[in-house]
């Protein structure tokens, strides 16, 4: 399955599940990644990490080992 | 109604609320602590309206039992149960704002909505349908703007009315965890008010842990329901957590299909054409750069040192030329006077003999003397002096007489002269007939510890109104964006480097710069961390070691900034692996707010609050601190008795007796004299004080290699006062500062103790018994440092 880590900058994907469990996935599903929602790749941090995407008409951040957590389908 | 009404105010982060508290409240804030944690709690009564009083909640995105400031906000919600919460919703951002909305609906407590930032919502050409909304979530809903003042009467009415009534219809979730609820309703929660049911259902659904702790519930019953919970997930293909979550953004969707309109998608907006440059892969970093030079550059080294300066030496020194006039002719009055009177060819030949014959210090006098340069000559003839007289090239018999001389310019003659806070205190004194001891407490003591703590000010005001502006407009996230990737490793967080720079000048404001960082942990450690920067009173310590032993070698003071930050990344790693930091996960699923120009009201609010905190809970410690400092070096024993005397002798002091006393201590590291300790001890009152106290002379009867084990130490051991006060105030929590000091205080012990004991190995003197502890602490060092770590996998399990 493919994760938002995979995902490129510039793709439009969309939520199929938040895998894990605990604070951090609770956060990730808190912040407006929740099934079925799209998400806007925007950037990469200068040093590579973490991401920028936009979902639900704003701006997150978040470390490719979250979003590793995040499954998608393009 | 009521007598009296409690508004909760509950928004999220970057919603308008402390701008809309602000406005609702005024002057009248009483800020405070929640109940056992250390944020902040501010509450206050409303204005024109007495009888209300408004508690500021911590802003949160969601109720979860996870992060501190949630578990907070819940807690006081459900059990202090206010009369009324008052919801600001970011218009601007109302999906995710409304998400947080849904849960406090479920609370129990009459609601009101207030979408904030209306006026930008306009400026988009969007369109909110507050009607339908209202109609929708059963509450009521008005539009306001924090900024302009604008709906705020109306939302207080609103809140007063609705007070005591009846609380609103919510949203049903589908038909499975709707079953589910029911069940767990009629199982556990039938003796619980009707309105506190819905609450409890949903988060037993959740398994919330808090909740099913404080509800105890028995393991049958537990068994029972989970039975039905586990029939909802398999019904619906999810865990009981992502089905609420989901099911509450699909209602948030349905509600805004009908109740709101966004003009146009895809064009960029001025916010989105800053953030392409601020964080471009390029230029991203070299921006940054620019921006941390220009506040260090304004808070350090013009604003700040001018500021300081003037507090120091000016305010809470002999006084100061008011608007500086007077200043200029002062110098040149008295650089003409010591051009004719000290500078004479005699002292001339004399300081280039002995500059000839390498004597210390006597470079720093000629260059003075050349640039004829009357104020330079002074602070290098009182650091240097006693060595040229020593190396038998005095210089006492020409600048002391031309010093006491009646013709010597004052500065009181020259433009308009404002003494000093202690020179009108002795004025005050003397004339109240006070007697030796008094004058001293007053002046030594309580003035001079009082002036310190407020010498600080002026530098922190220009901090806080510059961090305020990166904070408020929107940058200092995108600060944590770009230098998360370097600073998780230390276990920091992006935003530590700022309190890192800002410590190269001063720890205080550094310790008190911490704030912007929300994290918890990240906090704590960029705290204990931070004042392992040599700050601006470190330097002449550095000075002073580097040209007395090291023939003031270029390199020396980029070392010992090298070793600075050495020590910090050191100790990040090391403490992120131990079990007071590995607890608690800190996710970085962060939002990057819109870039704002931020208002000047806040920014200045936002600085005095800080100021001010600063001034009276960082006080305390100092005031206290500096009038102990003081006793111990006044009383002592003269002549065999104890007794007090301004004039005491170091070493006859209680002070002196207690560095003598436990001068051994220092003995590994090589400085085991009682001189050595009790200016380790004085730096605690500033570290400039260690060079007061530890000449030049005892510096150049050092080893090399023990004048810098004595420096590493002072660099690393615990700061001054003023930065353990910040410390203490920004820790808010007696046992965490005492760890800071103590882990601070033992590393600097274990460095300065390899460095000696390895130096003196290699000089062909081991110690073994030293050199053996030194080699166990290298070796736990390192072993703490590479020993594998997986800082994710804990923290997707800790709960």
């Amino acid at each position: 399955m493919k994760t938002l880590k995979d995902a490129k900058i510039g793709d439009t994907v969309k939520v199929v599940k938040v895998t894990g469990s605990g604070p951090i996935k609770r956060r990730i599903m808190d912040m407006g990644i929740t099934k079925g929602t799209e998400i806007y790749i925007r950037k990469v941090a200068p040093l590579g990490d973490p991401l920028e995407i936009t979902v639900k008409g704003y701006e997150l951040s978040l470390r490719k080992g979250d979003a590793e957590m995040v499954q998608i389908e393009c | 109604m009521k007598n009296k009404i409690t508004i909760a105010l509950a928004g999220n982060p970057n919603s308008g609320k402390t701008t809309l508290f602000n406005a609702l409240t005024g002057a009248s804030q009483y800020v405070g602590n929640w109940p056992g944690v250390t944020v902040e709690q501010k509450s206050g009564r409303v204005r024109k309206h007495d009888n209300v009083e408004v508690v500021d909640l911590p802003g949160i995105y969601s109720l979860s039992p996870y992060t501190l400031e949630e578990v907070i906000a819940r807690d006081y919600l459900i059990d202090e149960k206010p009369d009324v919460i008052l919801n600001i919703v970011d218009g601007t951002n109302l999906e995710r704002n409304l998400y947080l909305s849904t849960q406090l609906l479920e609370v129990g407590i009459p609601m009101i909505i207030a979408v904030n930032l209306m006026d930008v919502v306009r400026k988009n050409q969007d369109h909110i349908d507050l009607d339908k909304l209202s109609e929708e979530l059963g509450c009521k809903v008005l539009a306001i703007s924090a900024l302009k003042e604008e709906g705020i009467e109306e939302a207080i009415q609103a809140c007063i009315q609705a007070a005591g009534k009846d609380i609103p219809p919510r949203h049903l979730f589908s038909g499975p965890v709707e079953h589910a609820l029911a069940h767990i309703e009629e199982a556990v929660l039938h003796d619980l008010p009707l309105e506190e049911q819905r609450w409890y259902a949903i988060k037993i659904f959740e398994r919330d842990e808090k909740v099913l702790d404080k509800l105890a519930i028995s393991p049958e019953i537990l068994k029972h329901i989970e039975q039905d919970i586990a029939a909802a997930e398999e019904e619906l293909d999810d865990d009981a957590e992502a089905l609420i979550t989901n099911e509450r953004y699909t209602y948030i969707a349905q509600i805004l299909a009908l109740s709101y309109r966004k003009k146009s998608q895809g064009q960029l907006s001025t916010s989105d054409k800053i953030d392409k440059i601020v964080t471009n892969r390029w230029l991203a970093l070299p921006i940054f750069a620019a921006i941390m030079t220009l506040v260090f550059y304004i808070t350090v080294s013009t604003v700040g040192t001018w500021a300081t300066d003037w507090a120091n030496d000016g305010l809470f020194g002999d006084g100061w030329h008011l608007f500086g006039i007077g200043t200029g002719e002062y110098e040149e009055a008295i650089d003409e006077y010591a051009a004719e009177h000290i500078f004479t060819k005699e002292l001339k030949d004399m300081v280039r003999k002995a500059d000839e014959a390498d004597v210390v210090g006597a470079a720093e006098l000629e260059e003075a003397v050349e640039d004829g340069s009357f104020a330079d000559f002074e602070e290098a003839y009182k650091a240097y002096g006693p060595v040229l007289l020593e190396a038998g090239y005095g210089l006492d018999h020409i600048v002391d007489p031309a010093l006491e001389s009646e013709d010597l310019p004052a500065t009181e003659n020259f433009g308009i002269w404002v003494p000093g806070i202690p020179v009108l205190f002795e004025g005050g004194l003397d004339s109240l007939n006070a007697s030796e001891g008094v004058k001293s407490l007053v002046l030594d003591g309580i003035v001079s510890g009082v002036g310190a703590v407020l010498g600080f000010v002026p530098q922190m005001i220009v901090l806080f109104l510059l961090l305020g502006f990166l904070e408020l407009s929107g940058y200092m996230a995108r600060v944590a964006f770009i230098l998360d990737r370097i600073f998780r490793k230390f276990g920091l967080s992006g935003k530590s480097f700022i309190p890192m720079l800002i410590s190269i000048g001063c720890g205080v404001p550094g310790i008190m710069a911490s704030r912007t960082i929300e994290n918890e942990r990240d906090r704590r450690m960029t705290i204990m961390t931070t004042t392992f920067m040599p700050c601006g009173a470190k330097l002449p310590i550095i000075i002073m070691v580097a040209t007395a032993l090291f023939h003031a070698a270029w390199w020396f003071t980029p070392l010992a900034y090298f070793i600075g930050i050495a020590a910090i990344i050191v100790s990040g790693i090391m403490l992120k692996k131990t079990d007071r930091f590995a607890g608690e996960p800190a996710p970085f699923v962060m939002e990057l707010p819109e870039y704002r120009m931020p208002q000047i009201s806040s920014i200045l609010l936002r600085m005095w609050e800080r100021v001010r905190s600063f001034i009276i809970r960082a006080g305390t410690v100092i005031f206290i601190s500096s009038i102990i400092i003081w006793a111990g070096s006044n009383f002592g024993w003269v002549d065999g008795a104890f007794g007090f005397s301004t004039e005491m002798e170091l070493d006859n002091s209680v002070l002196g007796r207690i560095g003598n006393a436990v001068a051994f201590i220092f003995a590994p590291l090589g400085f085991d004299n009682a001189t050595a300790t009790v200016a380790t001890v004085m730096g605690l009152v500033a570290k400039e004080e260690v060079v007061a106290v530890f000449g030049v002379m005892d510096f150049v009867a050092m080893t090399q290699l023990a004048a810098f084990s004595f420096l590493i130490f002072n660099l690393l051991c615990a700061p001054c006062f003023a930065a353990i006060g910040a410390m203490k105030r920004e820790m808010n929590n007696a046992k965490w500062t005492a760890f800071a000091l103590a882990y601070q205080t033992f590393f600097a012990y274990g460095v300065a103790l390899i460095i000696y004991q390895f130096g003196s190995a290699l000089q062909g003197q081991p110690k073994p018994f030293w050199l053996a502890i030194s080699v166990l602490i290298l070796a736990g060092t390192i072993y703490q440092l590479f020993r594998p770590y997986h800082e994710s996998q804990k923290a997707y399990h800790a709960r």
